[in-house]
C-alpha cells in the first residue's frame, strides 16, 4: 500500500464483500492491483447468503444470457474446490401443460446459439429421471451442465484469494465516497478508486443510482438423500421473475450436497423486514407441493429471508459512475448475482484498466440511468 | 405388562408398551443414526432437543425416537 | 378451521399443569399442550415401569379428565404471533387462538462438549433419566453419573430403580462448597427431606466432589471414561456415561412472541412482573424459563401465572413462597457454579456442532454465531443450535443467534397447510 499525505492508498477500494465485491478484489488482485475491501459484517453476509446459489443461464434477456454465460465458463475454475460445495446437479425446468412445452425448441435454440447445451425430454424421460415429480406434467427441458454452489463459501474463498496476494480487509463501514476516496466509520480515509459492490444498500453512497429490494424467502429440510437429483423449476418461473408483480412465488427446488432439500422462491416488493412471513412461505410450499409433492412429509429446518437489489432494468450495473471520475459500480443483480458475479468483475475490472472487454459491456453501463430520469 | 411388536431394521421385536422407539432400540444395540461424517450416534439428550435418535419410522425419515412411543406394527429403520 | 381457548398453556410440567389447574379453577376453557406423548413434564415425567410420581398422578387425573380442558400431546409450537400458534402433532397441522398464553417451556440440560461425549453411551444426566423412564434398558449396566447438582442424586436414584450397576456420582463442586449448601438446607425443610431420602435410596454408591469427566473412550460406543478428581486421574470402565452439568432456560417460544429477556451469565430467561407477565400483552411465562428456580418454584408460578391470565388478583403468601424459593435456586447456583476447566475440556478436534460435525478448531476466529455459521454450518442443523449454540455462550465464545419460525423441524405440509386463523387480516 503506498501513502498519500498520511492517508493509506491503494489502486481500488471495493466497498461490500458479498460475492460481488469479492469477485472484483480476487480478479483486481490478480491482476497486480492494490486492493482493499470494506466490509463491516460476515463475508458474503447479505443477499450472498441469502441466495440458492444456483449457477443458471436465464435464456429471455440477451444481455443478461450473455453475462450468465460468460461468468459460467469462469465458474468452472472453481468446481474442485469443498467449501464452495460445486456440484454438477444441472437443471430440470418443468413443463406442466402443452403451452410450456411447446415454448421449449425455442428456448433451446437460444441457449444453443450462445453454446449452452441443453434438450428437450418428454413425460416418461422426466419421471425417469425425477421420479418424485407430481403425475400429469408434459416434461420439461434439462441443461446438463449446470450447477448449484454454497455461495458464502465461495465469497470467503475468493476474499482470502485476494487477501493472499496482499488485499486489504477493513471490517468497517464506509461512511462517505470523498473527492479522494472512502471515508471509513473510525474517520480513517482512504485514497484510490472506489468500487462500490453494496447491493441493496447502493443508494446510501450512490444514491443517483436507483435500486430496489425484492424479499425472498427460502427453507431448507433436513438431509433426504435421494429425493430430488436436479435443480428443478417450473418453466414459468421466469414470469414470477421478471413480472413487476407486487408478490408472486414459484416452484424452485434444489438438492444440495448434504441431502437436504432447498426450496424457493417468493419474490416481494416493499416489505422491508427481514421477518419471515409466514403467508408467504405458505404460498411458496403450496406452489412447490404441486410440484412435488413428497416434500409434504419432510421436515424443515430452517426459513430465512434475503433482499434481492434490483436495478431500474433488472440488468446490473456494471462500470464507471456518470459524472464521478474515480467511482465505479458492481451492484444490482437480482437473482442471478452468484451466477453472474465472475464474468461482472471481469467486465468492471477489464474498463478500469482500459482493457477490452470480453462481451460487451454497454447494456450494463451505469450511464444509462441518465436516461430512465 | 402389554406387549407390542415392532421391527427394526426389519427385525422382529417384542417391547412392552409404553416405551419409546429410542428404548426400543436401545435394546438390540444399534448405533440410531450416523453422523455427516460417519459416526455412530445414539440418543443424547432423552427430551428432544438434541435430534442424535433421528430414525425412520413407517417410512418417514428424520423422526425422533425419544419422542415416539412404540405402536403395534411399527417399522423402523436405523443408519446401519 | 382454528379453536379459539380463554387460555393456551404451552408445557405440561408443573409449571403448566399448575397453570392449568388454577384457571380451570376460575372457570375458564383452556387448551394445555407439550411436545412428550404424556403429561407431566421432565421433573414428572411418566415411567413406563412405574407410572407418574404420587403427586402428579393425583394431579393430573384431574387435569386429563376435566371438561374444559383439551390436552394436546405430542404437540408442538412451530409458529407463533401475538394472538396465535400454529402446531403441529403426529398426524396434523393446527391453528389455535387464545385470549391468554402461558408459556410454560421448562428448561433443557447443559450439555458441555468434552472429548468422546459423541459416542452412543454417553447422554445428559437428566437425559438418562428422562431416557431410562421411557424403557431404556439399563439391568446390570454399569452406569457412572456425572456433572453437576442434585439432578445427579436423582438421575442415580432412577437409573438404580432401573436396575443399572451405579458405579459412582461424579460432582465438579468442591467438597466444601457442597457441604457449605447442605448447611443451608435447613432453611428449605421439603428440600432437605428430599435430600435426605434421595441419599438413602443410594445408599452404598461413592459420591466424589471436585470431579469432572475429561473424557469419554470407545469405538463406535462407549466404554472407559476419564475422571480428573482432586486425587488424579481415574479410568472406569462403563456402558454409560449420564453427564449434565445443570439447566438453561427454553425461551426460544418466548423469544420468537418477542417477550423481553434478562441474563443469567451466559444464558436468557424471560423477564416478568409479580403476576408472571412478560413484556407481550396477554402472555405470561412461569418456572424454569423464568430462570432456573425448581420443581416448586414452577409449580407455585404456574398457579400464578393462571390466576393473573384468568384475572383474579394473587394472594400475598403466594408470592412469599415464590420469593422463598427462588432464594433456594440462587444457593444452589452459588454453590454448584462451575468450575472453568469445565470450559476448557473441549480438544481442537472435539466436535461442538453435533448436527454438523464441525470442531471447535474450525470456530477458531469467529465472534458471532451468524459468520460461524456461514462459514462452517455450526448451528444449522436439527437441533436449531440448542445444543452447540447453548454450548457455544457457556464456554464464552459467543451469544445464540434469535429463533425463527420454525421454531422446531416441523414438516412442511404444517408449514404450508394451515391457513393461519388471521390471515383474512394480514397479520400472520
Amino acid at each position: 500500500m503506498g501513502h498519500w499525505l498520511g492517508v493509506k492508498s491503494y489502486d481500488l477500494i471495493i466497498v461490500g464483500a458479498g460475492i460481488i465485491g469479492t469477485a472484483c478484489a480476487d480478479y483486481a488482485s490478480r491482476e497486480g492491483l492494490r486492493v482493499a475491501i470494506i466490509e463491516p459484517g460476515p463475508i458474503g453476509g447479505g443477499a450472498t447468503a441469502a441466495a440458492m446459489g444456483h449457477l443458471v443461464a436465464m435464456d429471455d434477456d440477451p444481455a443478461e444470457l450473455a453475462l450468465a454465460n460468460y461468468s459460467l465458463a469462469l465458474w468452472e475454475d472453481f468446481t474442485g474446490i469443498e467449501q464452495i460445495e460445486y456440484s454438477r446437479c444441472g437443471t430440470l425446468w418443468v413443463a406442466s401443460n402443452e403451452a410450456e412445452y411447446a415454448h421449449i425448441p425455442a428456448k433451446i435454440a437460444r441457449l444453443a446459439a450462445v453454446g449452452v447445451q441443453a434438450e428437450r425430454i418428454d413425460s416418461d424421460q422426466l419421471y425417469r429421471l425425477e421420479p418424485a415429480l407430481q403425475r400429469g406434467l408434459t416434461g420439461g427441458m434439462r441443461v446438463p451442465r449446470e450447477a448449484v454452489v454454497y455461495p458464502p463459501g465461495m465469497a470467503r474463498h475468493l476474499l482470502n484469494r485476494a487477501c493472499a496476494r496482499g488485499a486489504a480487509l477493513y471490517p468497517q463501514r464506509a461512511t462517505a465516497i470523498t473527492s479522494h476516496g472512502v471515508q471509513l466509520e473510525d474517520r480513517t480515509g482512504l485514497a484510490g478508486s472506489v468500487l462500490v459492490a453494496t447491493g441493496c444498500a447502493l443508494p446510501q453512497l450512490l444514491p443517483q443510482l436507483p435500486m430496489r429490494s425484492r424479499k425472498g424467502h427460502l427453507v431448507i429440510t433436513d438431509r433426504y438423500p435421494g429425493v430430488i437429483h436436479h435443480q428443478l423449476l417450473e418453466l414459468g418461473y421466469a414470469d414470477s421473475a421478471h413480472g413487476d408483480a407486487d408478490s408472486s412465488v414459484a416452484f424452485n427446488v434444489q438438492p444440495r450436497p448434504t441431502g437436504q432439500i432447498l426450496i424457493g422462491s417468493s419474490r416481494e416488493y416493499g416489505s422491508d423486514t427481514s421477518e419471515v412471513s409466514m403467508s408467504m412461505v405458505r404460498r411458496m410450499l403450496e406452489r412447490s407441493f404441486r410440484y412435488l409433492p413428497a416434500l409434504r412429509q419432510l421436515n424443515a429446518l430452517r426459513i430465512w429471508t434475503g433482499f434481492r437489489p434490483v436495478s431500474v432494468d433488472g440488468l446490473p450495473y456494471l462500470g464507471r459512475v456518470p459524472e464521478r471520475p474515480n467511482v465505479w459500480v458492481a451492484a444490482g443483480h437480482e437473482g442471478l448475482g452468484i451466477t453472474t458475479s465472475l464474468g461482472s468483475a471481469r467486465l468492471v475490472i477489464d474498463q478500469w484498466l482500459g482493457r477490452t472487454t470480453a462481451i460487451n459491456a454497454r447494456p450494463y453501463d451505469p450511464a444509462r440511468v441518465a436516461t430512465w430520469a | 405388562m402389554n406387549q407390542v411388536r415392532i421391527a427394526i431394521n426389519g427385525q422382529a421385536l417384542d417391547v412392552p408398551a409404553g416405551i419409546s422407539v429410542a428404548a426400543a432400540i436401545a435394546r438390540l444395540q444399534w448405533p440410531f443414526r450416523r453422523s455427516p461424517r460417519g459416526q455412530a450416534r445414539a440418543a443424547f439428550c432423552g427430551m428432544g432437543v438434541c435430534f442424535e435418535c433421528r430414525v425412520r419410522i413407517d417410512g418417514i425419515a428424520q423422526q425422533r425416537a425419544c419422542m415416539v412411543p412404540v405402536r403395534e406394527g411399527m417399522q423402523v429403520m436405523t443408519d446401519e | 378451521m382454528s379453536e379459539h381457548y380463554d387460555i393456551v398453556i404451552v408445557g405440561a410440567g408443573p409449571a403448566g399443569m399448575a397453570a392449568a389447574e388454577a384457571a380451570l379453577a376460575r372457570g375458564a376453557r383452556v387448551a394445555w399442550l407439550d411436545a412428550q406423548a404424556t403429561a407431566g413434564g421432565q421433573v414428572w415425567r411418566k415411567d413406563a415401569k412405574y407410572g407418574w410420581p404420587h403427586r402428579a398422578e393425583h394431579m393430573l387425573a384431574h387435569l386429563l379428565n376435566h371438561p374444559n380442558a383439551m390436552w394436546m400431546p405430542q404437540t408442538q409450537v412451530i409458529a407463533a404471533e401475538p394472538n396465535a400458534l400454529l402446531l403441529q402433532n403426529e398426524r396434523q397441522a393446527l391453528s389455535i387462538t387464545y385470549s391468554a398464553l402461558i408459556l410454560a417451556t421448562g428448561a433443557r440440560e447443559l450439555l458441555l462438549p468434552f472429548p468422546g461425549w459423541t459416542l452412543p453411551g454417553v447422554t445428559g444426566a437428566g437425559g438418562l433419566q428422562a431416557l431410562a423412564k421411557q424403557g431404556w434398558p439399563l439391568g446390570g449396566r454399569r452406569v457412572v453419573i456425572a456433572g453437576s447438582g442434585p439432578l445427579l442424586l436423582a438421575a442415580a436414584a432412577t437409573a438404580k430403580r432401573h436396575g443399572a450397576h451405579v458405579l459412582g456420582i461424579y460432582e465438579q463442586a468442591s467438597k466444601a462448597a457442597v457441604h457449605g449448601f447442605a448447611r443451608k438446607l435447613w432453611r428449605w425443610p421439603g428440600k432437605a427431606l428430599q435430600a435426605a431420602a434421595l441419599r438413602c435410596q443410594l445408599a452404598g454408591i461413592a459420591y466424589r466432589y471436585g470431579s469432572i469427566v475429561a473424557r469419554a473412550v470407545g469405538s463406535d460406543a462407549l466404554q472407559l471414561i476419564e475422571v480428573e478428581g482432586p486425587h488424579g486421574i481415574e479410568r472406569i470402565e462403563c456402558e454409560q456415561l449420564a453427564v449434565g452439568y445443570g439447566l438453561v432456560p427454553n425461551v426460544e417460544l418466548a423469544q420468537m412472541l418477542g417477550c423481553a429477556m434478562k441474563q443469567e451469565a451466559a444464558h436468557p430467561y424471560v423477564s416478568v412482573d409479580d403476576s408472571q407477565r412478560t413484556s407481550i400483552a396477554n402472555v405470561y411465562a412461569a418456572g424454569e424459563l423464568c430462570g432456573i428456580g425448581g420443581r416448586d418454584c414452577a409449580w407455585l408460578e404456574g398457579r400464578i401465572a393462571g390466576l393473573a391470565a384468568t384475572g383474579a388478583g394473587i394472594e400475598a403468601p403466594l408470592l412469599w413462597q415464590r420469593r422463598h424459593v427462588r432464594n433456594f435456586a440462587a444457593a444452589l447456583r452459588e454453590h454448584f457454579k462451575l468450575d472453568p476447566g469445565i470450559h476448557a475440556l473441549a480438544d481442537p478436534d472435539t466436535l461442538i456442532c453435533r448436527c454438523e460435525d464441525v470442531p471447535l478448531q474450525a470456530l477458531q476466529g469467529f465472534d458471532d454465531a451468524r459468520s460461524a455459521k456461514l462459514a462452517t454450518r455450526c448451528g444449522m442443523g436439527a437441533c436449531q443450535g440448542r445444543i452447540c449454540g447453548t454450548a457455544l455462550a457457556e464456554l464464552g465464545r459467543f451469544p445464540r443467534s434469535g429463533q425463527r419460525p420454525p421454531l422446531f423441524p416441523a414438516r412442511l405440509s404444517t408449514l404450508g397447510d394451515v391457513p393461519s386463523p388471521s390471515d383474512t387480516e394480514g397479520l400472520f
